[in-house]
């Protein structure tokens, strides 16, 4: 077997053994990107010289016994949202194409800390705003699983760079399913947190209150000791918390007897496609054979989640990205007549279609006359769906349903009808409005060989759980590949 | 709701696309308008479904955790970092931001 | 101009509410570790928080809200038990995000009154709409002949709280004594400084005209930038003026927000159609809501300190000293506190007086500094104070002295001793001092002996140049004028 084709927990077994040197491993990584980066273009940035500076000095904490982490020695990547100092973070866009940071985001700290090694920034689009990383201003990502087909997004870099053995594993962010999606159209597995449990610090926001920082990895045991990593209160986000219940390594048993899995009808009526749809029930009856309670159930709001969620993400967004002014940094237009002109000539040449598209919604969802009608009442929607998640979480334990209603889309067909391919966010937007966690693993392949994956939803904080579960539904199915 | 859809519709008339590319600081092309009114209404129309939903009685709700409370406290941590901020920056002068004129 | 402006000859009566920004006097901005001193080199005192840099987050300050919460109970308001901050969105460099976070939703004290003296010698409440925390903007620096505005973000992030009154006021008296009274809360609570020529403390005036005896309001304008008293006054009395002219023509008032130039005296309009008034509020996604218990509030209260009516009120029963001396001493706390506890020292309240109101005021101002920044003990004062009275030295050692205690805070006894100013207090000493001053001074002692007494003061003069300034004076004009009638 290969050294990239080992999982990031063996690498990191290995290199505690000191049976493989961590300067070996980015060898072999190299080797790879080297290879297929000229295909599948995962990486906006790649750092070899850093990142065999960093070797160097985890390798030597290593041996003198300093660095007894899980992942010390492990290269991994990291989207292009997450700043990382010294290291150009563009976001994906031409407005921030020559932005160096002169910090790192938390959650890169806390991986470094440990003795991960970074070697790149991965592909995405731009200001995590897509579901294809079609929009990213470096050009586009190819699905490692097919060369004809999208990785999926606003994570396609991080989720095509693991899966095409160019690293271990790699962060990605979520803000409507931007981590689940292409975890599923991938083949990985991709969780995003219980709101608050990452820190925030250092990720450029989209939507605030709904983004959240995960990975994409190739295994359960692997996304569980890259996600324990990375939970801890950080006093430099207000709204991340202190928590219990991150001993995800330990929940690592199989065992679902008595588990109560609900399916909610309506993530299987019109527009999902045939051959997912059999795949995630028949991995529910997997379950079930294990020993889980399954249950077809109502969940109620399922159809207003999407315009919920794209009213307050743009809504957020629109203000978020009111910084990108070119004054601080990021691209300044070459010829203006006044400061307006400025402004106006930078954003414009700046974002691309996409962005500016959601910084108008957010802009006219927010104004004067439209605040209560739109917005407002997006905000007050958002609280009936999580109340109906509360509801359902009264009889379950876990919520089962895809991540994607198909697998991945061809190259070019996405971006033509921006409001279908919205549509397709459904089944992973309501863990960013309720803030719960969500995992996503492999279930099986279509016709094609594309990968189909699986979704779980747990309660708050209810990470464990989940870990657990699929941990166990992994075992079933056999492991990565 | 079917009025309400089409009156929500109706909203981006050119002055209101006008009136949101102001706030936004964007500009737009006269030959992109036709295309991004229509994008931007049907992406309305379709947002404009919420309606439909009663949602009387109900508390906006803008944050997940909503407990809230976090603070630091008043102690001075940082130092100078002029370099490091003005680093990133198209125009720099004496140690300050360059913008044209906004007198 | 009196009261009898405030309902003026041209009929129309002026209504008016302010805004009030206080720049708070915490050690670090409102959302990051910053410091807030005045003065640094530009650009020197900012984070990627306060620039505003990719993926940086808010944090609160919680002295901010301490703060917010002193005043709010100091000015009657309600506190807000679930508060929290509103992002205010529009475009302009001296604000790094383009967006400034405030409050609007549910500002931190809500409901107020402060009671302010009128010239008629009354007393009137005017309502305090809402207090509420926010960021204040960088600086911009314009170089007029290159068409070029540099940014400084060092104030970018200094905690501001916004005090909005009701439209209570009448006249730019009411609006001084308004102004007066709430520096006077502020000051008290020592939460800022409250100078006008430095901007820690700004308003903006909302103004309105209407006939006399309607009770609707008219059209208001806002005026904005307003850093002096003057300057408050003269756009009060010009933008009355010029709404009335419009009014009188025929004409509407434009709600809009003007900029008072002091220089020519007038106002204009500030409006543009770049800067489309919608700001876009909505709450801040970046903090959580801010939950303020019952035990906080409680905690703020009971270390809010005596203000000045009380204080006042306090004095005349206390101590006997005049009226001028109170309203002088407790016009600042510190002060005050100095004044309350030398008195209780030295048992002299009329002298403790005499040296604050005195030599204090009097090198503060010569030194440019605030009562704040005293640094003699009251001990220290007192026991001056005792050195004078039991005459171990005269007044003008007691002034050098106390020049000396104020720079550097030294102990009044011991310095005297090291420096040797006891007054003298050997009668034959100075006797013989004196002899020698009559014998070297013949002219005089003939003039003050021809009738002229004024030639004694000149006498005395000597005496107490020769005695190195240590005898005590009383005692030489004694002996001298023994000496001289036993001539």
């Amino acid at each position: 077997m290969g050294l990239t084709e080992l999982s990031a927990v063996q690498l990191g077994k290995k290199i505690a053994a000191k049976e493989i040197r961590v300067r070996e491993a980015l060898d072999a990584v190299f080797a790879k990107t080297d290879a297929s980066e000229g295909k599948y273009h995962c990486f906006i940035t790649l750092d070899k010289e850093g990142a065999y500076r960093q070797a160097e000095q985890v390798q030597e904490r290593i041996d003198a016994g300093v660095c007894d982490s899980m992942l010390a020695g492990v290269p991994m990547a990291v989207k292009d949202n997450l700043c990382t100092a010294g290291l150009r973070t563009t976001c994906a866009s031409k407005m921030l194409a020559q932005f160096v940071p002169p910090y790192s985001a938390a959650a890169v700290e806390r991986l470094q800390a440990a003795g991960a090694i970074l070697i790149g920034k991965t592909n995405m689009d731009e200001f995590a705003m897509g579901s294809t990383t079609e929009t990213s201003a470096f050009g586009i990502t190819k699905n490692p699983c097919a060369e004809d087909r999208v990785p999926g997004g606003s994570s396609g870099g991080s989720a095509a760079a693991v899966a095409a053995g160019e690293a271990y594993y790699a962060l990605g962010t979520d803000t409507g399913g931007s981590i689940r999606q292409p975890a599923s159209h991938c083949g990985l597995v991709g969780i995003k947190p219980t709101y608050g449990s990452v820190s925030r610090y250092g990720l450029i926001a989209y939507a605030s209150s709904m983004d959240q920082i995960g990975p994409l990895a190739k295994d359960v045991t692997d996304a569980a000791a890259v996600l324990e990593l990375l939970c801890a209160q950080d006093p430099k986000d207000a709204v991340s918390v202190k928590r219990e219940g991150t001993n995800f390594c330990g929940a690592l048993q199989e065992g679902v007897k008595g588990l109560r899995i609900g399916i909610p009808k309506a993530y299987f009526g019109q527009g999902i496609s045939e051959e997912v749809s059999a795949a995630v029930l028949r991995a529910a009856e997997e379950f079930k054979a294990a020993g889980a309670v399954v249950e077809m159930f109502d969940l109620a709001y399922v159809k207003y989640a999407v315009p919920a969620y794209y009213t307050i993400a743009d809504a957020e967004a629109s203000s978020n990205l009111e910084r990108y002014d070119g004054i601080k940094y990021g691209y300044r237009a070459e010829e203006y007549a006044d400061l307006h002109g400025l402004y106006r000539k930078s954003r414009s040449a700046g974002f691309g279609t996409e962005v500016k598209r959601r910084i108008l919604l957010g802009t006219f969802v927010l104004s004067a006359d439209c605040y209560e009608a739109y917005y407002l009442k997006a905000l007050k929607v958002r609280r009936l769906i999580r109340q109906a998640f509360e509801n359902a979480f009264a009889d379950y334990d876990v919520i089962l349903g895809p991540a994607a209603p198909a697998t991945a889309p061809k190259l070019g067909e996405s971006l033509q009808d921006p409001l279908q391919m919205y549509l397709a966010d459904i089944y992973t937007v309501s863990a960013n409005l309720t803030g719960l966690p969500a995992i996503c693993l492999p279930c099986g392949k279509d016709r094609a060989g594309l990968p189909i994956g699986l979704q779980l939803t747990g309660r708050a904080f209810g990470e464990e759980v989940l870990f657990r579960a699929a941990y166990t539904y992994e075992k079933i199915r056999g492991a990565w590949q | 709701m079917e009025e309400g859809k089409s009156k929500m519709t109706d909203t981006i008339s050119d002055n209101m696309l006008e009136y949101i590319t102001v706030l936004a600081q964007l500009e737009t092309e006269p030959s992109e308008k036709a295309q991004l009114k229509m994008e931007l209404a049907r992406m309305l129309e379709y947002m404009a479904q919420l309606q439909e939903v009663d949602t009387d009685g109900t508390v906006p709700m803008q944050q997940v955790n909503e407990e809230g409370n976090a603070f630091r406290e008043d102690v001075v941590t940082n130092t100078d970092m002029r370099a490091q901020i003005l680093a990133n920056a198209p125009a720099v002068k004496d140690g300050t931001f360059v913008v044209p004129a906004t007198f | 101009m009196t009261a009898g402006n405030i309902i003026a000859d041209d009929g129309y009566e002026t209504v008016i509410g302010l805004e009030v920004h206080v720049e708070l006097a915490t050690k670090t901005k409102i959302f990051c570790g910053c410091s807030t001193k005045f003065g640094a080199a530009v650009n020197t005192q900012v984070c990627p928080v306060c620039a505003g840099m990719p993926g940086t987050l808010p944090v609160l300050n919680r002295r901010v809200v301490d703060y917010a919460i002193a005043v709010g109970l100091a000015l009657r308001c309600e506190i807000t038990r679930q508060s929290g901050f509103d992002r205010k969105n529009y475009f302009y460099p001296d604000n790094p995000q383009n967006y400034q976070i405030s409050q609007l939703y549910a500002p931190v004290c809500q409901n107020g009154r402060v009671e302010i003296d009128t010239a008629a010698g009354g007393t009137k409440a005017v309502g305090i709409h809402e207090i509420h925390m926010e960021e204040d903007a960088g600086k911009l620096i314009h170089d007029g002949a290159a068409g070029i505005t540099y940014v400084d973000y060092n104030r970018a992030g200094v905690p501001l709280l916004e005090i909005v009154s009701e439209p209570d006021l009448r006249s730019a008296e009411e609006v001084i004594a308004y102004l007066e009274k709430l520096r006077m809360y502020i000051r008290y609570l020592g939460v800022s400084d409250c100078k006008m020529q430095e901007g820690s403390m700004r308003a903006d005036v909302n103004l309105s005209v209407r006939p006399i005896g309607s009770t609707a309001y008219g059209t208001r304008t806002e005026m904005k930038n307003l850093n002096s008293y003057t300057a408050i006054t003269h756009a009060i009395a010009s933008e009355r003026m010029r709404q009335i002219e419009l009014l009188k023509a025929g004409e509407t008032v434009v709600q809009e927000t003007r900029r008072f130039d002091e220089d020519r005296g007038v106002s204009y309009s500030m409006r543009s159609k770049e800067e489309a008034k919608d700001y876009r509020y909505f709450p801040e996604p970046d903090l959580p809501g801010l939950a303020i218990s019952g035990e906080w509030i409680a905690r703020i209260r009971s270390a809010q300190p005596e203000f000045r009516p009380e204080k006042m009120a306090r004095y005349r029963k206390e101590y006997d000293i005049p009226e001028y001396d109170i309203a002088v001493l407790t016009e600042n706390r510190a002060l005050a506190e100095i004044f309350e506890e030398t008195a209780a020292l030295c048992g002299q309240p009329k002298k403790a007086a005499n040296w604050l109101m005195g030599e204090t005021l009097r090198l503060l101002k010569e030194q440019e500094m605030e009562p704040e920044e005293i640094c003699f003990s009251p001990a220290h004062l007192a026991a001056l104070i005792g050195l004078v009275e039991r005459k171990v030295i005269n007044a003008t050692a007691a002034k050098e002295v106390f020049a000396v205690m104020f720079a550097k805070d030294v102990d009044p006894v011991e310095y005297v001793e090291e420096k040797g100013l006891q007054q003298e207090q050997d009668a034959g000493a100075v006797r013989q001092v004196c002899e020698q001053v009559l014998k070297d001074n013949p002219q005089s002692v003939a003039d003050y002996l021809g009738g002229k007494d004024r030639a004694l003061g000149f006498l005395v003069g000597q005496a107490m140049k020769a005695s190195k300034g240590k005898a005590d004076p009383g005692m030489v004009n004694r002996l001298l004028k023994e000496l001289l009638q036993a001539k």
